[in-house]
């Protein structure tokens, strides 16, 4: 099953590896992972998107809140998710179709953003399981040289 | 004022009422070794192993309830203590250990002696601190005594580069500590402490699974005069033995594989268990799909990680044991018809009488049993008790009549052999007038003995009673029921040293004795020696640690004893 949390936590040496620790030691594979500060404050919030057993999970929830440097996590079905995508093409393969690449981006929130003498790069922001199907329609249609995933960030509703 | 790192951290342990540090010096943290030498505050006792050192701050502090402060360089001497930081960590035992770090600028470079401290630490603390300023240094030393002592308490560690035990700062000791992320619940939730207690008023077979919270929280008088006044059976874990008096007529003995029959026939056929500060570890609970079917879980914890991770849990309570069981009493005696578990009681009872604890005694050969009661009648009431690990540490939870909590110091966690002897000179440190002693095996005693000299220098003569079956006996005892008794590298009897001479060898009294008169004459020696007295006792090899759960079986399945030979 695939679950995403927020934990807000102090920023600190060493806290990253805290919270990461609790997934390794119990072999639990982390899919994405971001982390920024929070604004004006001594915090950051993390979110964690991870797979697997629900069980071992609500334990490493809870074992999270034993973290003296974590605040908060947050759990919830009722999260805005968002991820950012960039993908490289070579301009020779592309050249002909920019106006079609361009409109397919932009049904997921991105564009064309950086086109050079070799490379074009498109950026799209969007749900991950959106993101998903605009990467799988690129592959399809064209050769891509390289797909740069963000990891996602979430909001609650 | 202005000190250097290395005189904060003396001024420090000094503002938090340290009164001895366990330790071993070397180079990253000469500095506050030197610091050490000019002062007279505190005493510092130097093991002769950092292991030994940390064991000894543990079982300081398990005596006495106060925090434990260990001090080890950098490197070797960090790695050295992990088995003894792990060992608090799993029993969650209050302590401070204190490491010497290479300087930050050669941090991470494979510097001499370096090793990544707070990564190593990490999984067996509560917290740790790399300090990189000086100017931290003194808020760091409080938050981590604050953090070791509260909440669920645990070892914390906190490591000190030499170049902040030279730089000077201005010395301030905080007076408190105020954590936004961590506030741990002490008070119960009063509607969840209402719903359990009317659970309890409501229950047929209720049943007290008094846990080490109970100890660690100090409950243990309320405890008893719940127990008292309720007449609810009772068990305990083995972190938990002394919370009631041995002879209390509702306690029904030691939970767990090694558990009493009627123990584990309580948690089997009860239909409610009130946690008190236990977690149901896998030693207590036998095959977990098969553990107390019929029962709703009350858990008070004051971890609430601890809650619901084993088994599904009815009425969760997130506290203290202590404050949540002060809320309790009023609301649980008002009406509480204490007849009504007679019934409960008689079954238990019939339980106890048709399988008590039993061995077959012997004029031939000692029991490590009869060893253990004896021993339990002629010391002292206040003694205080550790042990290594194996059979003669269950043998010891079992049989010995323990009169109140903390007079039993064992690694019930972690079970790490070697921590029984070095826990029990730290003991000895915090309890000086009271016997001490260690119930030990040939296997273990032999992972800290070095810590003998430690006893004689510092004139802290605690007792080794050694249970010598010339067997890892508890391996032995599994190879036998489960391997075909194929004894794979557990016979010791071709490699055992000489205990008297080896005591001798380093300021202590060594005796060794096959008999049971001799047994009796020796302790009672013993118990006025001024040095360290290790008793070797031969004892029948082949006695076993019984009533036993096999592995993975449900508690109902107890091998009981062996018929009569
Ligand atoms: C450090 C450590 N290593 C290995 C073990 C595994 N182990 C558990 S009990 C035991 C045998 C202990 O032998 P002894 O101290 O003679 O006690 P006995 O069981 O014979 O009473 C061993 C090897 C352990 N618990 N701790
Ligand atoms: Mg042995």
């Amino acid at each position: 099953m695939k679950r995403i949390i927020s934990v807000i936590v102090e920023n600190e040496h060493g806290v990253l590896a805290r919270v990461v620790n609790m997934f390794a030691a119990r072999g639990y594979n982390i899919t994405s992972l971001t982390v920024a500060p929070v604004l004006n404050s001594e915090f950051s919030r993390m979110t964690i998107m991870s797979e697997g057993d629900p069980k071992i999970f609500e334990q490493i929830v809870k074992q999270l809140y034993k973290l003296i440097p974590v605040y908060k996590v947050i759990e919830s079905d009722n999260f805005i998710q968002k991820e950012m995508a960039m993908v490289k093409f070579p301009l020779k393969e592309v050249k002909d179709n920019l106006a079609d690449i361009d409109a397919i981006a932009r049904c997921y929130n991105g564009k064309i953003s950086n086109v050079n003498d070799k490379h074009i790069v498109v950026s799209v922001v969007d749900r991950p399981d959106r993101i998903d199907n605009f990467l799988k329609a690129m592959a399809i249609k064209y050769k891509n040289l390289e797909i740069v995933r963000s990891g996602v960030s979430v909001i609650e509703r | 004022m202005r000190l250097t790192g290395a005189q904060i951290v003396i001024e420090s342990l000094i503002k938090e009422g340290v009164k001895t540090v366990f330790g071993y010096p070397g180079g990253a943290i000469m500095n506050v070794y030197d610091e050490i030498y000019k002062q007279d505050k505190f005493k510092h006792i130097l093991a002769k192993h950092e292991q030994g050192a940390v064991h000894m701050a543990d079982g300081y502090a398990r005596a006495t309830g106060k925090v434990g402060v260990a001090m080890v360089t950098s490197g070797p001497g960090l790695t050295n203590a992990i088995t003894g930081i792990a060992t608090a960590y799993t029993d969650s035992i209050p302590m401070v250990v204190i490491s010497g770090q290479v300087p930050t600028t050669a941090i991470g470079t494979d510097a001499f002696q370096e090793v990544d401290a707070v990564g190593v630490t990490r999984p067996v603390t509560k917290h740790n601190f790399l300090v990189k300023n000086v100017e931290d240094l003194a808020y760091i030393i409080k938050e981590a005594f604050y953090l070791a002592r509260s909440g669920r308490p645990g070892p914390v560690h906190i490591d000190i580069p030499k170049d902040v035990t030279i730089a000077k700062t201005k010395f301030e000791y905080p007076e408190k500590v105020d954590l936004i992320t961590y506030k741990p619940t002490y008070k119960g939730n009063k509607r969840a402490i209402k719903r359990a207690v009317e659970a309890i008023k409501r229950a047929k077979k209720p049943v007290f699974y008094i846990g080490g919270g109970s100890v660690l929280s100090g409950a243990y008088k309320l405890i008893r005069e719940i127990v008292e006044y309720t007449k609810i059976p009772s068990v305990e874990t083995l972190m938990a033995r002394g919370v009631l008096r041995f002879d209390s007529p509702y306690l029904y003995g030691m939970v767990g594989m090694h558990g009493s029959f009627a123990a584990n026939m309580a948690m089997n056929d009860a239909d409610l268990i009130i946690s008190l500060g236990a977690r149901f570890d896998d030693r207590v609970t036998g095959k977990i799909d098969e553990f107390a079917k019929n029962a709703d879980i009350i858990h008070i914890d004051i971890d609430p990680s601890q809650i619901g991770k084993v088994v599904e849990t009815k009425y969760p309570i997130v506290g203290d044991v202590k404050l949540v069981l002060e809320e309790m009493m009023p609301i649980l005696f008002d009406g509480i018809d204490t007849d009504r578990f007679k019934e409960w009681r008689d079954v238990l009872d019939r339980y106890q009488e048709l399988y008590p604890l039993k061995y077959a005694n012997s004029d031939e050969v000692i029991k490590p049993q009869w060893v253990i009661e004896k021993t339990g009648e002629l010391a002292p009431e206040d003694v205080v008790i550790s042990t290594d690990v194996g059979q003669h540490q269950m043998w010891t939870a079992q049989f010995y009549p323990f009169t109140y909590p903390k007079q039993f110091l064992t690694s019930g966690g972690l079970g790490t052999m070697g921590f029984g002897f070095p826990a029990a000179i730290g003991a000895k440190e915090g309890k000086k007038d009271k016997v001490v002693i260690n119930f030990t095996g040939d296997g273990s005693i032999m992972m800290n003995i070095q810590e003998t000299l430690v006893g004689y220098k510092y004139n802290l003569p605690v007792i080794n009673i050694i249970l010598n079956n010339n067997y890892l006996g508890m391996v032995r005892q599994w190879q036998t029921m489960f391997y075909d008794d194929r004894l794979s590298e557990t016979d010791l009897a071709d490699v055992q040293p000489d205990f008297v001479k080896l005591a001798e060898s380093m300021g202590a009294v060594g005796y060794r004795v096959s008999k049971k008169e001799e047994f009796i004459e020796v302790l009672q020696k013993a118990f006025i020696s001024d040095k360290v007295v290790f008793i070797d006792v031969q004892i029948d090899r082949r006695e076993d640690v019984l009533p036993m759960v096999p592995p993975n079986s449900p508690l109902k399945n107890m091998l009981i004893f062996k018929e009569e030979k």
